[in-house]
């Protein structure tokens, strides 16, 4: 029944659509001009309103860096994510700037230079001190930015892993993450996805002298100012690990190991403190995985090393979990 | 013309050779596309501010899309955000776009009866309207259609184990793009050759309206990067049927230990994208081209620096195909990698700005006026602006870390890509209308179309930013599952609001567009004023597009306002005066 309303309206709609717009060329043409002409007051209001709407359109922009600035990601929680926050306010800064600049220009000019029948435009076909201007400045300033970008992204990535870097794995399947800690040796066993059965969920290879000591979570527990390696793997498609408070994201591929370092620096009680009760650190799956993509999490916790070394005690090591208990 | 030949119903509306019909098919199915790509994005903004909940837009899907509630189901939601993807991105922006502009303006612009081959032009039609039926079947199989993402990343995309969508829909999506990258390829292939062979006397590379630059260079782009895509869905149809592993290695689905090993889905992420990317401006790049024609037209002055404006289309071009990798910074590949990427990425912002101030000093001083196609070509530039510059952070690797993937791409593109290309269509739309119908659209409707949709389209796109910036991944069927959310839902159902009145505002256009074709005051031959070749044709249309001898072109196609002339234009066939310096 609805269905048959709607569908009537909208052919109402249309029809009169059709006779308003049908009367007003019909009135036009008894008074002999063409309706579809730009006449000089056509150039008056849409001019008035590129200025109108586009500066109108600039206001939104700040009202809403203004209002919806709180929703934002709070300052990085890791160190190299300081220095790409940094990075973020000078080029996000910039961009702004411009954006400032340019489309108020863009917004006025339609506005000044509206056309009027008895006026006519300034012939000028190019300028080359202008382009070379205008080509010279932006090069100066991507040349700052790209240098500044690349230094981030080498701090970012080219991590120096030494002795007491702990080593995490961190699992992908459809829909969820499972952590694997390398244990007292701070060394992963070696995994292979043939191996995964039973309670083995990750292949966890126990003949390697390296896996018996290793621990398995469904959460990952951090010590805070303490570097971390996050080795990534899948075990179906590909998934993305995105920890937005460190600036940390990887994808898991299956068939090859992906890995990301870190130090975080705010323990999650701090951040408690300023955010709020219910912060938490928080994994997100943020590469199109399957239905429940959109619910793959998992949470990580950071800590001072004594809370850590009260919980890792807490768990059982895998040869305990898959060997012995039955 | 000599071979000219009588036509039928058939011959001149069905398998027409006529460039300027094929133009119109291409235009019309576009269309058609679009509607279809803009109703899906109404029903899954919809769900986006309302989870869970019905709608009466639901109706308009198949019974097996919704769960038992009656709400959307995860499943098809993802189906929508690929079938939305991928209609837009291939089927509107570059099909709709270059299809039916390419085929319009080259021959009317460079002086030319037809195509170098008529029978090539109506396969590309052909074989891209059978690609248009193929996917469109595909939303009628039980599993519903592809919905991995309009990027079809493998292993997604190549088990059907993975997601329903993965399955009969898939194989339709990949026999679905092959048929439309041979009509792409046959298309672009006549497109070069014909800009190169077939001017007219006197239509000097020097003296091509950048309309026409920037269709030959898109179609260079498209022959030479289509066929990768191609090559990329072949080896992705040999893993999903022939059991190779190109792309699939060490994996366990739903239990199942699958024997394949060695492949990598970085290597189809690779050969993706280097389509990919080149993709990005061949849905820019005509918009661009025809918007330097409408402004400098309508601002009735040359457009500004026209070497400099083909410089730039050049070198972007010439970068658009070393760039691919700054959408795979966080795949794992070499850190030194992802630092070439991003030294080549933010190169591009050189030429981009380049064309932005061209366009400012066009305006400068102009005697502006206000077509509807004016009004987009300005909005195209705004939009222009306004998503070119956040590619400045998604372009820089480190940047990218923590936005990659999140709703901060999606405002991006949507704006650089999806805005300046779409406000750039409408602008070649409404200003190309009265030579491809003879009749005017009605100028009022235009102008309430692209106020609504102007004002839509910032209130839609640009919160999307935010969104970003607090870290919400997009292709996310709900946000209710993260508490750190949940402050976000008053921004999605703002966005939600501007998406259902833009596409509202759609039906203006659709209404303008279809009462004008039949309805609409008649045009005379040269209603804008314009210098360029194609408004010397006469106003029926004809096929060989001149009734006697080809046009000979003496002069620019941008004296607009020159001092000394009678006239503020001055037709390409003009001859230049005594002492007259060309420009």
């Amino acid at each position: 029944m609805t269905n048959i309303l709607i569908f009537i309206i909208v052919i109402s709609v249309i029809a009169t659509l059709v006779q308003i717009v049908r009367v007003s060329e019909l009135l036009s043409e008894i008074k002999n001009k063409d309706v579809n002409e730009v006449t000089d007051k056509d150039n008056n209001t849409q001019g008035l309103l590129f200025l109108i709407v586009g500066f109108g359109f600039l206001i939104f922009v700040v009202w809403q860096m203004i209002t919806w600035d709180h929703l934002l990601l709070p300052p990085a929680s890791s160190v190299h994510g300081t220095q790409i926050d940094l990075l973020m306010k000078v080029s996000m800064g910039l961009i702004i700037v411009v954006f400032f600049i340019t489309s108020p220009m863009l917004f006025y000019f339609a506005f000044k230079y509206r056309g009027k029948k008895s006026n006519n435009a300034y012939f000028l076909s190019h300028n080359n001190k202008l382009e070379v201007v205008w080509t010279v400045i932006p090069t100066i300033i991507l040349t700052v930015l790209i240098i500044f970008g690349l230094k981030t992204w080498d701090n970012a990535m080219n991590v120096e892993v030494t002795e007491s870097t702990k080593l995490i794995e961190v699992y992908a399947k459809q829909y969820n993450w499972t952590a694997r800690y390398s244990g007292l040796d701070n060394k992963l066993g070696k995994a292979n996805y043939k191996l995964v059965k039973g309670k083995n969920t990750l292949g966890v290879d126990m003949l390697d002298i390296n896996s018996a000591d290793d621990k398995m979570a469904r959460e990952v527990h951090l010590v805070v100012n303490e570097p971390v390696l996050l080795k990534f793997r899948s075990q179906d498609v590909i998934h993305s690990a995105f920890l937005p408070h460190f600036r940390v994201q990887m994808n898991c591929v299956p068939g090859i190991t992906t890995q990301f370092g870190f130090t975080p620096n705010k323990t999650t009680a701090q951040m408690k403190e300023s955010e709020g009760e219910d912060f938490e650190y928080v994994l997100l799956c943020n590469k199109i995985c399957g239905a429940s993509h959109f619910n793959m999490q998992m949470k990580f916790i950071v800590e001072t090393q004594e809370e850590y070394d009260i919980w890792i005690a807490s768990q059982d090591n895998l040869e305990k979990k898959l060997l012995t208990q039955k | 013309m000599s071979e000219h030949h009588k036509e039928n119903f058939i011959t001149k509306y069905i398998f027409s050779m006529d460039h300027k019909m094929i133009a119109k098919q291409f235009l019309l199915t576009g269309m058609f596309m679009a509607v279809v790509g803009m109703l899906m994005s109404a029903i899954f903004r919809v769900q986006l501010a309302n989870p869970g909940e019905t709608s009466i837009l639901y109706n308009l899907l198949p019974s097996t899309w919704l769960n038992d509630a009656g709400g959307l189901n995860p499943d098809k939601y993802l189906a929508l955000v690929t079938m939305h993807g991928t209609i837009l991105v291939f089927w509107v922006l570059t099909a709709g776009l270059s299809g039916t502009f390419a085929n319009f303006l080259i021959p009317l612009q460079i002086g030319a009866r037809d195509m170098a081959s008529g029978f090539l032009n109506m396969l590309s039609y052909w074989f891209f309207f059978i690609a248009t039926v193929v996917l469109l079947s595909s939303l009628f199989v039980e599993s519903g259609p592809a919905s991995g993402g309009w990027t079809i990343y493998p292993p997604l995309s190549a088990l059907p184990q993975a997601i329903p969508g993965s399955g009969t829909g898939m194989t339709l999506w990949l026999i679905s793009i092959t048929l439309f990258v041979v009509g792409s390829l046959l298309g672009g292939l006549n497109y070069i050759v014909t800009i190169l062979n077939l001017r007219t006397i006197g239509m000097t590379m020097q003296r091509l309206p950048l309309t026409v630059w920037a269709l030959l260079i898109t179609a260079i782009l498209g022959v030479l990067s289509f066929p990768v895509l191609l090559s990329c869905g072949l080896l992705l149809v040999f893993d999903r049927s022939f059991g190779t592993s190109f792309y699939l290695s060490d994996i366990i689905i739903n239990g199942e230990v699958l024997h394949n090993e060695g492949g990598s889905p970085i290597l189809f992420e690779h050969l993706f994208w280097f389509l990919g990317h080149p993709e990005v401006y061949i849905i820019l790049l005509p918009a661009l081209g025809i918007v330097s024609e409408v402004i400098s037209v309508n601002s009735r002055k040359p457009i500004f620096g026209y070497k400099a404006m083909v410089g730039a289309l050049l070198l972007i071009a010439f970068l658009s195909f070393i760039v691919w990798g700054h959408h795979m910074f966080m795949t794992g590949m070499n850190p030194f990698l992802g630092s070439v990427f991003t030294f080549t990425t933010l190169l591009i912002a050189i030429p981009s700005a380049v064309k932005v101030f061209n366009y400012l000093a066009t305006l400068w001083r102009g005697n502006i006026r206000f077509t509807p196609a004016m009004l987009f070509a300005i909005g195209t530039v705004s939009a222009f602006i306004t998503g070119g510059l956040t590619g400045i952070i998604l372009g820089d690797s480190a940047l990218d870390i923590n936005v990659h993937d999140t709703y901060f791409v999606v405002g991006h593109f949507h704006i650089v890509m999806g805005l300046s290309a779409i406000y750039g269509m409408f602008a070649g739309v409404y200003h190309w209308f009265p030579k491809m119908y003879g009749r005017m659209m009605n100028k009022n409707l235009g102008y309430i179309h692209f106020w609504g949709t102007f004002i839509c389209a910032y209130g839609v796109f640009f919160p999307m930013h935010f969104l970003g910036l607090a870290g919400l991944p997009r292709r996310y069927y709900s946000n209710s599952a993260f508490p750190m959310f949940d402050g976000l839902s008053d921004i999605n159902s703002l966005i939600t609001f501007f998406a259902l009145a833009g596409a509202i505002v759609q039906a203006i256009f659709l209404f303008n567009f279809f009462y004008s074709i039949f309805k609409g005051t008649k045009a005379s031959q040269n209603p804008w004023k314009s210098n360029t070749l194609e408004w010397t044709t006469p106003v029926e249309r004809i096929h060989g597009n001149w009734p006697g001898e080809l046009p000979v072109v003496k002069r620019w196609a941008y004296d607009y306002s020159k001092p000394g002339a009678e006239e503020d234009f001055i037709l390409q066939t003009e001859p230049l005066k005594d002492g007259e310096i060309e420009h």
